[in-house]
């Protein structure tokens, strides 16, 4: 059978009254200058694992912002730590910090749920 | 009822031994098997002396405080050197007075009070060297209560916090010796067995000497004593008897291996919180003073060490340098961010095998070099020159090197990326590694295991092509500071070839800050929570001492560097690679044309 799942793709909808800020807040706590990221898509030009896979930085800070923490967890294992993206962005966040909050919370998070 | 005065005394120092026991046993035992054998190796060879000489160096005489800084060394020296002495000046005192060997320990410290005869051979001359070396120990206590209270006398822009437990300890140790002056005086003003001193201050004290006040300040000595050695187990003076202990373990070649054992534990406990590694740290300068490493030993000692402190460090390499107890702060640092993160390494399955091209040199240019294009067209002009088969490893796409896994505390996932690096290098079966950015070197010649393959930094190479007049230049009339990077520097230690290299360019001029002493750019991958607003506090820090110089051009041979430095308007920066292909005699022919379209095409196929 031909794979047609694309032709029903998964609802795309992010319901706001009910999603899952747990990361976002962490990051913003402690490396609040992402608050000003414009999603310009600097980073993800220069990113060194981004030119060795569909790593999008760009988009770890968009999902990142949509709570959709369980694609973060996966994507975000392709960092490379290079710095290159902390570099570039014009808006002087501290991204390579932003990567590190993130893993570090998700591992929180799943020490949490995982039953001790 | 008169001994009841050693009370105080002998329970502190039994309770002291004690906690010592305790510890040194635990710390010895949790070292790993093969350090213990080292341990103990050492104990039978040359080392056993080395550490000796070192315990009485450092730990006595404190050499190396002393060149820092002579006052402070002094203080440090005359409480700790003279204490010594006065115990064994004191022991030896009681033996000839008692014409034995062995005396109760207690005897010596309580001996004026003890001994109001007077009448023993020599009696005149230990009083004389006793009031002498108590007046070379009251010096240091009062030198030590100035710089409390007037650090800026000392030379010293910080100093620092103090807990509880410190203050306690501080505080009888303060009065210990001035407590043991007035109740020698007081004792030489009633039974005439003091010298200078404390005859002179009996003579003071006139109608006030009495038996009762006599033993009521022999009681409070007893007191300050007692309080002092309980106290010290859980005072920064813990580091008295730690230090003695970390120099022999460290002799022994004990070194933490990316996880923490009780080598972490000796090396905390031994800091005395000198704070000499707060005076150079750059962190200052941009108002970050609570993650310096004299903070990060303590809370690593108190278990409250945050992550937001731990991160907060260019791993710059200074503070190492500065401490006179020689405690391996980026080791320990790193080894802490190891632990930290050791939960969410990546295990970078996407990487993959690719043929490498065959070539004499692989020239990999790393992240950074990345940002910085001149440097990789300085490097292809200079291959091209020298004829050189080049595999230029990395110019469409590869991994980073690992280096800045590393100093994020990820080994694990370093060692994914340094396995896939390796095979690939291995494989072209180049006879060399040309490297242009100094975190790129420290990975590749520390961490990575290259079988015949030399790894070279570019400074080295280049060097190389002006001894064998490969190339040529001209000498300029630039007058040119050479920025020495961290890793390079004091991470590699590598200082002369990048200037050797710039000496055929221009001029190079010696400056106070360079070496061992070099600035950090403030560009660091080794820290991962300062801002980049505070970065640029700390290269306008260094900016600004380079330009009393009025250098023409400010060189160094790190992108990174180079990239933190070409953001701040008033400066010409350049790599050594730039600087070199600029200087240039123009007629130089290529010895050889590069094999670049063999490559190029593997290299399409790696896509
Ligand atoms: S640090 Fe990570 S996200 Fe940033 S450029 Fe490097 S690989 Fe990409
Ligand atoms: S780390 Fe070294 S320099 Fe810093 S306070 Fe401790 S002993 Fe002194
Ligand atoms: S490594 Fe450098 S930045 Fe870090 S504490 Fe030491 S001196 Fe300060």
């Amino acid at each position: 059978m031909n794979d047609l799942s694309f032709l029903k793709p998964a609802s795309r909808q992010i319901d706001f009254d009910n999603f899952d800020d747990r990361l976002l807040l962490y990051v913003l706590q402690y490396e609040p200058s992402f608050f000003t990221c414009i999603s310009c898509g600097g980073c993800t030009a220069t990113c060194s694992a981004g030119n060795l896979t569909n790593f999008n930085v760009r988009k770890i800070g968009l999902w990142l912002r949509r709570g959709e923490t369980e694609k973060l967890s996966e994507e975000i294992q392709k960092c490379m730590f290079c710095g290159k993206c902390t570099l570039v962005c014009p808006r002087d966040i501290n991204i390579r910090n932003v990567i590190l909050l993130i893993k570090k919370r998700i591992a929180m998070l799943k020490n949490e749920n995982s039953p001790a | 009822m008169e001994k009841l005065i050693i009370l105080p005394f002998s329970i502190g120092f039994i309770y002291l031994l004690g906690i010592l026991g305790f510890r040194f046993v635990k710390w010895i035992s949790g070292l790993s098997r093969l350090d213990k054998l080292r341990l103990i190796h050492s104990l039978k060879t040359r080392r056993f002396f080395d550490s000796l000489q070192e315990v009485f160096m450092e730990g006595l005489l404190h050499r190396k405080i002393f060149l820092k800084n002579p006052v402070l060394g002094y203080m440090h020296m005359s409480l700790a050197f003279g204490w010594f002495l006065l115990i064994v000046v004191g022991h030896f005192e009681v033996m000839v007075s008692r014409q034995s060997l062995i005396a109760p320990i207690y005897l010596p410290v309580f001996f004026r009070y003890f001994e109001t005869g007077h009448s023993f051979p020599l009696a005149g001359i230990f009083s004389f060297l006793m009031d002498l070396l108590l007046l070379f120990v009251l010096s240091g206590v009062a030198l030590a209560m100035l710089k409390r209270f007037k650090k800026q006398l000392f030379g010293m822009k910080k100093t620092t916090r103090l807990k509880t437990g410190d203050r306690i300890a501080l505080l009888s140790l303060w009065m210990i010796f001035p407590l043991r002056l007035l109740a020698e005086g007081m004792s030489a003003g009633l039974y005439g067995n003091g010298s200078f001193l404390t005859s002179t201050l009996g003579h003071i004290f006139g109608n006030l000497n009495s038996e009762t006040a006599n033993l009521s300040l022999w009681t409070a000595y007893s007191c300050s004593l007692g309080f002092f050695f309980a106290a010290l187990p859980n005072s920064r003076y813990m580091h008295i008897p730690t230090e003695i202990l970390l120099i022999f373990v460290r002799n022994a070649g004990v070194k933490l291996k990316k996880r923490n054992n009780t080598y972490t534990n000796i090396q905390v406990f031994s800091c005395s919180r000198c704070g000499l590694c707060l005076d150079n740290c750059q962190l200052s300068a941009a108002g970050i003073n609570n993650t310096q490493s004299v903070y990060i030993l303590k809370n690593i000692r108190n278990h409250n060490l945050s992550d937001e402190q731990l991160f907060n460090c260019l791993l710059c390499g200074k503070c190492e340098v500065d401490c006179p107890v020689g405690i391996n702060t980026i080791d320990l640092r790193i080894t802490q961010r190891i632990e930290s993160t050791r939960q969410y390494n990546s295990s970078y399955e996407y990487l993959e095998d690719g043929p490498a091209p065959k070539a004499d040199t692989v020239y990999f240019a790393g992240c950074m070099t990345h940002l910085t294009p001149g440097i990789i067209a300085s490097m292809k002009k200079l291959f091209q020159l020298a004829g050189e088969n080049v595999w230029f490893m990395d110019e469409e796409k590869a991994p980073c090197c690992g280096r800045p896994l590393m100093l994020a505390g990820q080994y694990e996932a370093a060692s994914k990326l340094i396995a896939n690096n390796t095979r690939k290098i291995i494989g072209s079966g180049a006879k060399r590694l040309v490297v242009s950015c100094p975190i790129c070197y420290k990975v590749f010649k520390e961490d990575y295991e290259l079988a015949n393959v030399e790894v070279v930094f570019h400074a080295e190479y280049i060097l190389n092509l002006i001894r064998q007049q490969i190339i040529t230049l001209k000498k300029g009339a630039d007058r040119i500071i050479y920025h020495d990077p961290c890793e390079l520097g004091r991470g590699m230690g590598m200082f002369e070839p990048p200037r050797e290299v710039l000496r055929a360019t221009g001029k190079v001029i010696s400056i106070k800050n360079e070496k061992q002493m070099a600035h950090c750019c403030g560009g660091s991958l080794g820290n991962l929570k300062i801002s980049q607003p505070e970065r640029s506090l700390l290269r306008n820090q260094a900016v600004e001492d380079y330009l009393q110089y009025r250098p023409d051009v400010l060189a160094t041979a790190c992108p990174m560097c180079k990239k933190t430095f070409s953001r701040h308007p008033g400066l010409k920066v350049q790599d050594i690679s730039e600087t070199v292909v600029q200087a240039l005699q123009s007629k130089v022919q290529p010895k050889a044309v590069i094999k670049k379209a063999k490559s190029n095409v593997l290299e399409a196929e790696l896509i």
